[in-house]
């Protein structure tokens, strides 16, 4: 019989509705993997019996012959900045140990109202700031892959959704949700060798989902193929009143619409994604990825993203201010920890709980967008970000009016090493470098696994797309999956 | 520009984050460090160029006026490190 | 326009005092600004909030559209340019009313920019005595909640009934020179927020409050250092606000000292403003635009319907009163100085005139005397309002009818209303089962008249010759033998007529 974990969500569900195996089964079989692999850290909290509740649920509809959700039969893991109603929610943040929600976000609500099952809630970086996963209160979340070279260092799954990469590649979970602000789902995509998109900004609610940046905080899915990431979007998205950023728009079926035929489209290569100095195997990887395009039909063309280069400086501008001020509400007032010392005011409350409820890159963060919005500093920095920003945007509209996608490498290089670049904030920001524009202009962008690099590690592809385009995306990465083949999973070693 | 200790500690205080004097002084070589990449940011020409507002053309609707909501005061004060009598209770406040 | 010549006296001479105020008005709906609790007053704590309101993690804002609408209604009513693109910015800092951590306003780009509103300092004759008091700006952000002090001896209890609550700031220029004008300004702000119904102006219940920027100056010489009394809530205050501080300022200046620009509060029981240092140490507040909110667009139908819906406004109400009703400048000024009078007397008016078949105007005088005499003698006797009057507007319409048409004298008339007053009666019923119809019957009232000239025939002869004042006291006995109820100009007839025979 099939091992029901290395299925993929269609799998899962197609099997499902036809009988050949019951949600239980499948629960069962990702509630076992989860509990086997407490070596990855992937979860923070293991919720089986939601797994299970779930898939008894979708068994009993099937008997019963009712109409089934999209998702029926299928369990995922759930990132832990969204808030689980009756499920301790943390943001992997010392700050919110123990803060169990009232409510559940829109996003989660969806996918259960699908009939998907939670499997538990996975580990991040804290506040989703992070590129490696090592800012996480509840310890570093580690990939399943290793290094061909026969050294056994714990590698990086990415960050900020390493725990849903982790998961996700170690068949913890068919798929994961995740967030991203940055690249927060493609770099650990790119880093595990799966499959994630970000949307375009506005298409999934933020309501109920914990603010790291709310003007580039986009949730998207994670998964193994571009056809569960279809899949999971289609459910994930949608117009919420209560998100006054949330577009208004009906959901386009991209799982039907999914085709890998691109031909009569234009790829945009732009020339600024490859810098000086970069790691030659994802140059190369790079040249395979224009070829398969060419392959699947679509014609090449040269862009230009002129203010490529600065949008990293503009993101850990934008990034942090809002964030200094999202986090403001953590005040250990109204919920999670609160550190009191003998005799303190309200103020020497807040700054003992603050000091103590949140990590060195979270305080480092809050200090850094506190200080580009003081008196005096706000024009020199955060105004001019938002121009920066601005032609940053403009620059993607400019090339999109040539091309109808771009291609780019996801990350500059394959997964590092936990504690490689640890001791150098900037160094560790850089990671972010290709992701981080289409996230300041909110368009959809997707990675997809290229092949593996000499160390046997993964590497990936990125796809951006126009705003609101997420099914060029989605096929231009069909296309790119179809002729990867990438079929490589890391051996098991937990 | 260059940020010193003293101006470490009054973001620190802006923020309210209590930091000793040893965390303080490794913040100040990071902050500077971080600060000084991102003001490459100065070079740009943005004569002209109005700051971002919307990042994807879209329009902030309003909501009708009605009571939709409150009336949940478990809820809210349901996780409160220290609730008592309906209310959050913090230490003595001196106006 | 009229100059101030409201001075301090210092010992070494005179100063000008220059005041500013910043009202917060809370904004009339039914739910928050951003979040759909309850904004009713008075509730059990912390029912009256909702997720959003207490800032759990994730929780985005949403706008309320008749927020945004009564404070456009309100620009429009003081003439102010509205900007049909604003943008909502965090305030941020850290207390513990404030659960975001930031306050959601309007600093770069309100949604009102410039108007005014013409201030009148005598009551008597409203037109004479005129000066206009530029307003900056009016934007909209959310109110705080409420810290208790009192009910724990070492801790303090969070309320956020109120947080969240829309607040519009309506920001003056520094254009008033005395306390006197800046009761003046606050009270015609309250009247005219009341008129548009953007805002109940109840200051005891906290829904207006004013920030009061004061600062002192030699005539004529550049701005002084000012100071900012918050949380001022009354008229009243407001004025002893202003004279406190401007003379505690001269009295600084003139020892040789500095004004120091910080927050101060008012002490009502002291009669004293005191610096408030606890919110002194962060004055950073880091604006900068929500992230979380779009910026607020609006529409040409969107800013018609609001100018559509806007009530006649007390000034323009004042002069048609003076102009088409006749009224007294006083009267007019009593009438309209406050948008319920307003309401009850237009009430009233149209419905003597319907019941009297005559146009308003002519109605007009006698409703405003007998509201303005009668119906506030009694509510002031009662200790009631217009709002809770036992007699309502077409009661009241009845008997002025019942007056204009002959059937009761205005003596009579007092009595009736007193009945009315103590029994809910309606006034023909009163006249009719009390038998009190005041007789026009000539027959009868000559038979008295006849009477009282033979009774008093000394004054009758002193009359004759020449004491023409004793004609009031012939009628006033005539009156009085027919307990009233002889038609008065009947009688004054009659008296006449018999006296020259």
């Amino acid at each position: 019989m099939t091992n029901l974990t290395d299925l993929t969500v269609a799998e899962i569900r197609d099997g499902f509705r036809a009988g050949d195996f019951s949600a239980r089964e499948v629960a069962e079989g990702f509630n076992a993997n989860v509990a086997a692999a407490k070596a990855l850290n992937a979860f923070i909290v293991e919720t089986p019996e939601k797994a299970l509740e779930a898939a008894d649920a979708a068994d009993k509809a099937k008997a019963a012959g009712e109409t089934l959700g999209a998702l029926a039969g299928v369990p995922i893991g759930m990132k832990d900045l969204f808030c689980t109603q009756g499920v301790q929610t943390t943001a992997a943040s010392h700050m919110l140990e123990g803060f169990v929600p009232t409510y559940e976000s829109t996003v989660s609500a969806k996918l259960w109202a699908a009939g998907a099952g939670m499997l538990g809630k996975l580990n991040l970086d804290q506040f989703a700031m992070g590129s490696s996963n090592e800012t996480s209160y509840f310890g570093n979340v580690i990939s399943p892959w290793r290094r061909k070279d026969g050294g056994n260092a714990a590698l990086a799954p990415g960050g900020s959704s390493g725990g849903s990469s982790s998961a996700i590649s170690a068949r913890l979970c068919p798929a994961a949700t995740g967030t991203d602000t940055g690249g927060s789902i493609r770099q650990p995509a790119a880093f595990t060798g799966i499959s994630g998109i970000k949307p375009t900004y506005g298409r999934c609610s933020r309501w109920g989902v914990v603010a790291f940046a709310s003007s580039l905080d986009q949730a998207g899915p994670m998964a193994r193929t571009v056809r569960d990431n279809a899949i999971l979007l289609e459910t994930m998205s949608g117009f919420d009143p209560k998100d006054s950023t949330s577009l208004d728009l009906a959901v386009p079926q991209w799982e039907a619409g999914l085709s890998s035929d691109l031909k009569g489209k234009k790829v945009g290569i732009p020339k600024e994604y490859r810098p000086d100095g970069l790691n030659e195997e994802i140059s190369a990887m790079w040249d395979r990825g224009i070829a398969w395009l060419k392959d699947a039909g679509a014609e090449v063309v040269d862009v230009s993203l002129p203010h490529t280069k600065y949008a990293l400086a503009t993101y850990y501008i934008i990034a942090p201010a809002e964030a200094s001020s999202n986090l403001a509400r953590y005040d250990g007032v109204r919920y999670g920890q609160r550190d009191l010392p003998d005799g303190a005011g309200l103020q020497d409350m807040y700054a003992a709980t603050r000091a103590a409820g949140f990590g060195p890159e979270v305080k480092r963060r809050i200090m850094i967008g506190t200080y580009v919005l003081s008196a005096g500093f706000y024009d020199a920095y955060y105004t001019q970000a938002q121009k920066v920003r601005a032609l940053i945007s403009r620059d993607f509209e400019l090339a999109f009016e040539k091309c109808d996608l771009l291609l780019t490498p996801t990350a500059p290089s394959a997964a590092f090493a936990l504690g490689e670049k640890q001791a150098d904030p900037l160094a560790m920001y850089l990671n972010d470098v290709f992701t981080v524009p289409a996230s300041l202009a909110g368009l959809p962008a997707m990675a997809v696994p290229g092949g593996l690099d000499s160390a046997g590690l993964p590497i990936g592809l990125q796809i951006i797309g126009k705003a609101l385009d997420e099914q060029t995306v989605l096929n231009a990465s069909l296309a790119l999956e179809e002729r990867a083949g990438f079929n490589a999973r890391p051996d098991k070693w937990w | 520009m260059s940020i010193d200790l003293q101006t470490v500690k009054k973001i620190a205080s802006l923020s309210r984050i209590s930091v000793s004097e040893a965390e303080a002084e490794a913040m100040v070589p990071e902050l500077n460090n971080i600060l000084g990449w991102v003001e490459q940011l100065g070079e740009v020409d943005v004569t002209g160029v109005e700051p971002m507002t919307a990042v994807i053309p879209n329009h902030l609707r309003l909501r009708d006026d009605a009571v939709t909501d409150g009336d949940v005061r478990d809820k809210v004060l349901a996780n409160a490190p220290q609730a008592e009598h309906g209310f959050f209770a913090v230490p003595k406040v001196i106006e | 326009m009229t100059e101030s010549t409201y001075r301090v006296q210092g010992a070494t001479g005179e100063w000008e005092v220059v005041i500013g105020l910043e009202v917060h008005a809370q904004v009339t709906s039914q739910a928050k600004l951003f979040s759909g609790a309850a904004t009713a007053f008075g509730a059990e704590p912390n029912t009256q909030v909702s997720l959003v309101d207490a800032a759990m993690p994730g929780m985005l804002p949403v706008p309320n559209r008749e927020c945004i609408r009564q404070a456009v209604r309100t620009g429009m009513a003081i003439d102010a340019k509205i900007n049909k693109w604003s943008r909502f910015d965090r305030k941020n800092y850290f207390y513990a009313d404030l659960p975001q951590g930031y306050q959601i306003s309007q600093l770069y780009h309100p949604l009102v920019g410039e108007g005014e509103i013409e201030i009148s300092l005598d009551d008597k004759n409203p037109d004479a005595a005129t000066k206009v008091i530029g307003i900056e700006r009016i934007h909209v952000e959310q109110d705080a909640g409420k810290l208790m002090h009192d009910q724990h001896p070492t801790r303090s209890y969070v309320d956020l009934n109120r947080s969240g609550v829309a607040l519009m700031e309506i920001v003056s220029k520094p254009d008033m020179r005395s306390p006197a004008e800046a009761g003046a300004y606050l009270a015609k702000l309250r009247t005219i927020l009341r008129y548009v119904g953007s805002c109940d102006g109840n200051m005891d219940q906290g829904s207006m409050r004013a920030d009061v920027n004061v600062s002192v100056r030699r005539p004529g010489e550049e701005f002084g250092t000012r100071t900012e009394t918050k949380n001022v809530n009354s008229v009243r205050f407001v004025m002893a606000v202003v004279e406190h501080e401007a003379s505690r300022q001269v009295d600084v200046l003139e020892a040789g000292g500095k004004v120091v620009q910080e927050t101060r509060l008012y002490d009502p029981d002291k009669n004293e403003t005191r610096s408030m240092r606890s919110k002194e140490d962060a004055h950073d507040y880091r604006y900068f635009p929500d992230p979380d909110l779009l910026p607020l667009e609006l529409d040409d139908a969107f800013l018609e319907a609001c100018r559509q819906s806007l009530p006649e406004l007390p000034d323009a109400k004042r002069r048609r009163y003076e102009g088409d009703l006749g009224l007294s400048a006083y009267n007019a000024a009593t009438l309209t100085a406050d948008a319920d009078t307003a309401r009850w007397f237009e009430a009233l008016l149209s419905e003597a005139a319907r019941i009297q078949k005559k146009s308003e105007g002519e109605v007009a005088k006698a409703s405003a005397n007998w509201l303005l005499s009668e119906l506030y003698g009694a509510l002031n006797r009662l200790g009631k309002s217009l709002e809770d009057s036992p007699v309502g507007p077409e009661e009241g319409a009845e008997l002025l009818a019942l007056v204009a048409d002959g059937t009761i004298s205005g003596t009579i008339a007092k009595q009736v209303f007193e009945i009315m007053l103590e029994t809910g009666e309606r006034a023909p019923k009163i006249v009719e089962e009390k038998g009190l119809k005041q007789t026009s019957d000539t027959g009868a009232i000559e038979a008295v008249v006849a009477d009282v000239l033979v009774r008093n025939g000394d004054k009758v002869e002193q009359y004759r010759a020449g004491k023409e004042a004793l004609f009031g006291f012939f009628v006033g006995q005539t009156m009085k033998a027919m307990q009233g109820k002889a038609n008065p100009q009947v009688v004054n007839e009659l008296v006449k007529k018999a006296l020259a025979a």
